[in-house]
């Protein structure tokens, strides 16, 4: 699938980032910070690789067998007494919901912390239609008063420092001007949040985990809200990718053991809430979302993509988000996952997307269900530039070089000509390499040029 | 034993010293040194730039050149690492056998053999760890996996006399070259060099070493640019220098 709208390069979106280096250095070091925790408390698992490795087979085996996995939850949830729903794509998945609300007459929904809503865009819908979305994450309820998308899938203001905060509140929530305790701010949001919990008359929280043994789900959260919103709610929608399954509950160890860990170096969540049927009198509901997860199963070199559990370590260890930040990377999932994720829903849109790595592998190394993201983002390179999506000066230079290479008395000949201009490209600074860095001072011969003239001398 | 030398297109233009050097290593071991007529490039900037088949010629190049060796050695972990993976998707034996130079000198050549180097560097000394080394090839652990601790080029560095290695906040953070990202995405790669060279200089480095050339090119041009006190200098240079005759 190709859209005609260009797409927003992440170098150009970089650079405005790094124009306030301080600010910059601040991002780094901040999400620097969660990558150590993780570290350290990875390092007190002795069997973290193990885990890992489980994890990975896992989900391996359920992508191997969706359907078969997606059909047994739908039964066992169906026979809780949970009403499930089947998307076919974003629009499909909006539909569904307003009409569950539509039919309770539900006008004021919380949400609960959800990356498939903002991937759906349903909040605009809902909006549109009459029905107040209050989101109830305190990361995601900042960025929605600050009318922002989520910078981050795990810590949606991570962009966003303690004053900026206490404006945003000072704001729309009318604490004082220049509040910037976080206590105190952390209270206000929740004063300003309990009445939201107590008059909303519909509650939906993403799902980290469907179990098809069991039809239940479980939500992850450090604050409580999806647990406040779901239970004093009358209708419960729950809202997944149906990549989220996972086949038994006895599986579910191993991926608790390692979402909290590697998402904020926490030995768990907060709240690990299992959901398995509505409390007497209330609705639920289940909505599962294809919108593209069923092409991208269909690539067999990117499919593993799909075993994601969004922990965003991979953000956190990205040397190349932290010193560009989320809004550098043109999808709503930034950083190296959402690199690989992107080009599926729209290549040309995404293009530069996979091009924001220098593939150090270390996103690979630190995600917990061993995706090999620095190999599909190479992967997506690839495809980007077969679909046509690649700047056509890239490619002419790319051909000539090959070329030279292809032919050893041509690029014996460039070398030559390269190392007698390199002065010269040295002085004059007009080449994105040169703005910041010197080349290395000429040598007068190649190492193959030496090493012919050590064999003659040797060689009477 | 002859030891196939495959030297990189901008080790062979840019830092011959460094190819001179590996020659130096690989003759004091007491092997004898081929360097076949013909070898350019490994292919990978096209590969990272998306355009992978037009390396394929210079992979085929490369396995006709080297076949001969029964080992094959190059200074440079992320060349090796890219010949390596695409001799490995063709199903090439060579691919298990082009090693790079650390990783020779830790694995390949037996260690009494080595202790003939007898190198002498006395600086402190920083080890920058390339990506491709570090993850690609498994030259050290990085610092993601929960693994038992190894390097090898740095116990390579540990037996040289007089050599300190310094201490880093970030152990294996990329230095930001990534091959054509530094040219595609300028502001961020200088970003990263710089962050990179501040830790090194914080702990006191005199010189900062790696298995990769590309990742010092990177490094080098940004001290070369702000005028900093360490410079950069490749892990070969530093296993080939010897003790001053007094």
């Amino acid at each position: 699938m190709t859209s005609a709208k260009p797409a927003s390069d992440h170098a150009a979106a970089a650079h405005e980032f790094l124009r306030d280096p301080a600010r910059a250095a601040w991002h780094d070091q901040t999400l620097w910070m969660v990558r150590m925790k993780r570290d350290r408390v990875a390092a007190r698992v002795p069997e973290w690789e193990q885990l890992r490795e489980a994890a990975s087979q896992i989900k391996e085996h359920t992508l191997s067998r969706l359907a078969h996995y997606l059909e047994e939850f739908t039964a066992k949830a169906e026979a809780n007494g949970i009403q499930v729903h089947w998307a076919r794509d974003g629009d499909e998945h909006n539909r569904i919901v307003l009409d569950i609300l539509q039919k309770r007459g539900a006008r004021h929904l919380v949400k609960s912390k959800s990356m498939l809503t903002e991937e759906c865009h349903l909040n605009a819908h809902l909006q549109a239609h009459g029905v107040e979305v209050i989101d109830t994450d305190l990361g995601e309820r900042i960025v929605q008063l600050d009318q922002k998308p989520p910078s981050h899938i795990v810590m949606p203001a991570i962009h966003l420092q303690r004053k900026e905060v206490g404006d945003i509140f000072h704001e729309h929530l009318g604490t004082p001007a220049g509040l910037d305790d976080a206590q105190a701010l952390t209270e206000a949001a929740r004063q300003h949040l309990r009445g939201h919990f107590l008059q909303a008359d519909a509650a939906l929280t993403g799902v980290n985990f469907a179990i098809a043994e069991t039809g239940g789900f479980v939500v992850c959260t450090n604050e409580g809200n999806a647990d406040m919103g779901a239970h004093l709610a009358p209708v419960h929608i729950a809202c997944m990718g149906i990549e989220k399954l996972i086949p038994k509950q006895e599986h579910l160890g191993v991926f608790i053991r390692l979402l909290a860990r590697s998402a904020t170096g926490q030995p768990s969540t907060v709240f690990t809430s299992h959901f398995v049927r509505p409390h007497p009198g209330q609705e639920m509901h289940i909505v599962l979302v294809d919108n593209g997860r069923s092409r991208q199963l269909s690539r067999p070199d990117f499919r593993k993509s799909l075993a994601c559990i969004r922990c965003a370590a991979c953000f956190n260890t990205c040397p190349v988000y932290r010193r560009s930040g989320g809004y550098s990377y043109s999808y709503f999932i930034a950083g190296p996952i959402g690199s690989i994720l992107a080009p599926n829903v729209d290549g040309a849109r995404h293009a530069s997307m996979p091009f924001a790595s220098t593939l150090c592998g270390s996103c690979t190394a630190v995600c917990p269900v061993k995706i090999d993201i620095h190999g599909q983002l190479l992967k997506w390179r690839q495809e980007i530039t077969q679909e046509g999506h690649a700047p056509k000066l890239k490619k002419i230079a790319m051909r000539l070089t090959a070329f030279a290479f292809a032919h050893p008395w041509l690029y014996r000949t460039g070398g030559w000509f390269m190392r007698k201009f390199l002065p010269l490209v040295n002085l004059l600074k007009l080449d994105p390499w040169t703005r910041h860095r010197d080349l290395p001072s000429a040598p007068p011969q190649s190492f193959g040029a030496w090493y012919r003239n050590k064999n003659k001398s040797q060689k009477p | 034993m002859t030891i196939g030398l495959f030297i990189p297109c901008y080790i062979d233009q840019l830092y011959p010293h460094v190819g001179q050097a590996t020659v130096a290593i690989i003759e004091r071991l007491g092997y004898e040194v081929g360097f076949p007529e013909g070898q350019t490039c490994c292919g990978q900037p096209m590969s990272n730039s998306g355009y992978a088949a037009m390396g394929d010629d210079l992979i085929r190049t490369f396995s006709k050149l080297f076949e001969s060796y029964e080992h094959i050695v190059s200074p440079s972990a992320s060349c090796l690492l890219h010949l390596k993976e695409k001799l490995e998707a063709r199903h090439d034996p060579l691919a298990h056998r082009i090693h790079e130079l650390t990783e020779f000198l830790h694995d390949i050549v037996p260690a009494d053999r080595v202790s003939r180097l007898n190198a002498q560097f006395p600086h402190r000394v920083g080890l920058h760890q390339s990506c491709h080394g570090l993850r690609g090839l498994g030259l050290a652990r990085p610092s993601e996996c929960m693994i038992t601790d190894f390097s090898k080029p740095a116990r390579l560095l540990a037996a040289v006399q007089g050599l300190e290695l310094v201490p880093l906040d970030r152990p294996d953070e990329c230095c930001g070259f990534g091959g054509t990202f530094a040219v595609f995405e300028p502001d961020v790669s200088v970003a990263m060099g710089r962050d990179r060279i501040q830790d090194h200089l914080s702990h006191g480095a005199e010189f900062i070493t790696s298995t990769d050339m590309s990742c010092l090119m990177h490094l080098g041009g940004l001290m070369g640019r702000s005028g900093a006190r360490a410079k950069a200098i490749h892990i070969a240079e530093i296993l080939a220098s010897q003790p001053l005759r007094s």
